[in-house]
């Protein structure tokens, strides 16, 4: 029916979008049809741009067939077909799980105030987020990616106020507004270089070349609003809270994914843009990012809440993607590939294994009707598969093989190792035993039998599938990594059609 | 000094304004309007933008850029505005305080 491949990135971001518009309609068979709409348009396209851009290389679609300088062009690489798929597989598990979790979607829960205004608004404000996400990952042009992040933080923050909780209110406008700043420093970034280079299209003004200050001017502010939005040490103070406080459907989209948006755009800038320019800017992200390793583990370690133990896990992940960009040019004008075929496999093994642990942290959280690790104590007898799901995810974090997560590290190591930069390698051998140490913490805690909760309600069955279906893929990512590698190869290391 | 320089300089000094309100002034209201007035700064400066082909006319990408830039504007204004009502309904002050916040039941 679809003659060019290209057209499926159009649809990646429409079927979300229409999704989005039915929900609105707020009757339980509209929000289940919404989410259905999302998780159908999002998989397929995925699923077809990975087949076309595997036999074709990278594709560019002209919208409405005006093409670069003056229209918008989308743009799909591997890098963008893995994001959509990961994207695509996280969404469809929240989404599966959110029919479950807000008291199962009926009439009654989603007409019930105020909780029912989970219920009712989560769908079309995630199938937003979901569209917006999307739309990132396939375009091509400095002023859509700018509107496509304005979309992604005003629905994300949206999505942490939808738990009715003072702290939620709170950390939800905190994060709103961060998330603004972070776009205003972007938007005055895309205005400078349009002025310097007289094009929004990523690929042209790679070609074009930067020079002079202005240029790199730009991509500073750019780079301190992306690093805002990603949550880098040491900006990262809103995102525990934000992150903790939402919905647990909502946790897992915005721990999985939507900070991954923002690293998507700075990958963009500073491998596609500005392909390993100025070696200084490129350590000083990795430097960030090793204190965002430290900083975010040790500070996961010290939390008494369970989701907030997770959301500095976050933080301390997050770091490994900061890290990857000096390992990425061993020397001016160099690539590693194993460099980034290990940062983006984390990106990805962290995107399902951190859903699989929120998810699973919901169902947790929700048994025993507290966020307190030591609340939970027994809970592995009582909730075994959520156990075992939350318990997977977190050893793929760790790097035990074979998980997505051990491959990804391996990947980087072997990188840093090649490279002599030892510093790297011991960093982030560290950051790997930090994690198992916090990971074990909880699991300890789970299976502790001599304190029983004081109260239990069992939850539903579909919590307890959707954890486990990712904890299971998260597992997969690691045993299928090679077809994967090759795919995101494609158009990789700044050459852009 | 031509106009448009005038233009740009204003710009910047607008977007420094804004952006020093929103990270500098504690009440909510005065941070969104710093982001609508750090906003109007950005688009002055493209506005500004030299014309590119003909110097009699102005370029038209830019002016796209501040039409889209204002709607998008006008959407954050509506949910930040919405969220600082909730938070000063809940908290009944409209500030970002969590210190003073009691335990919230999660259910």
């Amino acid at each position: 029916m679809i003659r060019d491949p290209a057209h499926w990135s159009v649809l990646a971001v429409m079927a979300p979008l229409v999704g989005a518009l039915v929900a609105l309609r707020g009757r339980p068979v509209a929000l289940r049809a919404g989410l259905l709409l999302g998780a159908l348009g999002s998989g397929g396209a995925a699923w077809s741009l990975a087949r076309a851009v595997r036999a074709e290389g990278p594709l560019v679609y002209p919208l409405a067939g005006w093409g670069a300088p003056l229209g918008i062009e989308l743009l799909v690489d591997g890098f963008s077909v893995v994001m959509l798929a990961v994207t695509a597989l996280v969404g469809t598990g929240a989404s599966y799980y959110a029919t479950a979790y807000f008291g199962d979607l009926s009439e009654a829960s989603v007409r019930e105030s105020p909780a029912g205004r989970g219920a009712r608004y989560f769908a079309p404000l995630w199938l937003l987020l979901w569209a917006s996400l999307n739309g990132i990952f396939v375009s091509g042009d400095l002023f859509n990616l700018y509107v496509l992040l304005e979309i992604l933080g005003l629905s994300a923050a949206a999505v942490v106020t939808l738990a009715v909780t003072s702290k939620a209110t709170v950390a939800g406008m905190r994060y709103l507004l961060v998330s603004l700043a972070g776009s205003l420093l972007f938007l005055l970034g895309v205005a400078l270089l349009y002025i310097a280079g007289g094009t929004l299209a990523i690929g042209t003004l790679a070609e074009a070349g930067l020079e002079g200050p202005l240029p790199l001017v730009a991509l500073a502010l750019m780079t301190v609003g992306l690093a805002a939005k990603t949550a880098l040490f040491p900006l990262h103070g809103w995102l525990p809270p934000a992150h903790a406080a939402a919905p647990a459907p909502g946790s897992a989209v915005l721990s999985a994914l939507v900070v991954k948006g923002s690293f998507f755009i700075l990958v963009r800038l500073w491998v596609d843009l500005h392909g390993g320019g100025t070696r200084e800017a490129l350590l000083l992200l990795g430097f960030l990012g090793a204190g965002a390793l430290l900083w975010g583990s040790l500070l996961a370690l010290r939390q008494r809440s369970l989701k907030r133990l997770i959301a500095y896990s976050t933080v301390a992940q997050l770091g490994y993607l900061f890290i990857l960009f000096p390992l990425l040019y061993p020397v001016a004008g160099g690539w590693s590939a194993d460099a980034w075929a290990g940062g983006v496999v984390h990106a990805l093994a962290h995107a399902l294994a951190k859903a699989a642990m929120f998810l699973a942290a919901g169902s947790m959280t929700y048994a025993v009707a507290r966020d307190d690790i030591r609340a939970i104590s027994g809970i592995a007898h009582r909730l075994p598969m959520t156990f075992f799901a939350f318990g997977l995810g977190g050893l793929s974090l760790a790097g035990i093989p074979p998980s997505g997560g051990f491959v990804a590290k391996w990947l980087l190591l072997r990188a840093a190792i090649e490279q002599g930069a030892w510093g790297w390698a011991i960093l982030m051998t560290a950051g790997g035993l930090l994690t198992l140490a916090y990971v074990l913490m909880v699991l300890r805690h789970a299976l502790d039998r001599s304190e029983t909760p004081p109260s239990f309600r069992p939850a539903p069955r579909r919590l307890e599938w959707a954890a486990m279906a990712l904890a299971l893929l998260a597992v997969a990512l690691g045993v299928r990594a090679t077809e994967l590698i090759e795919l995101l190869a494609i158009g990789s290391g700044g050459r852009l059609p | 000094m031509t106009p448009l320089d005038l233009y740009t300089l204003a710009g910047a000094v607008l977007f420094a304004l804004g952006f020093h309100a929103l990270l500098g002034r504690a009440h909510l209201l005065w941070k969104v309007l710093g982001v609508n007035v750090a906003a109007g700064g950005i688009f002055l400066i493209l506005l500004a933008a030299p014309p590119r082909l003909d110097p009699a006319v102005a370029d038209p990408v830019p002016q796209a850029m501040v039409l889209t830039g204002i709607v998008v504007a006008v959407a954050a204004t509506a949910v930040a505005l919405g969220i600082a009502l909730r938070v000063t309904a809940r908290t009944g002050l409209p500030f970002l305080d969590e210190d003073h916040l009691e335990e919230d039941d999660p259910a």
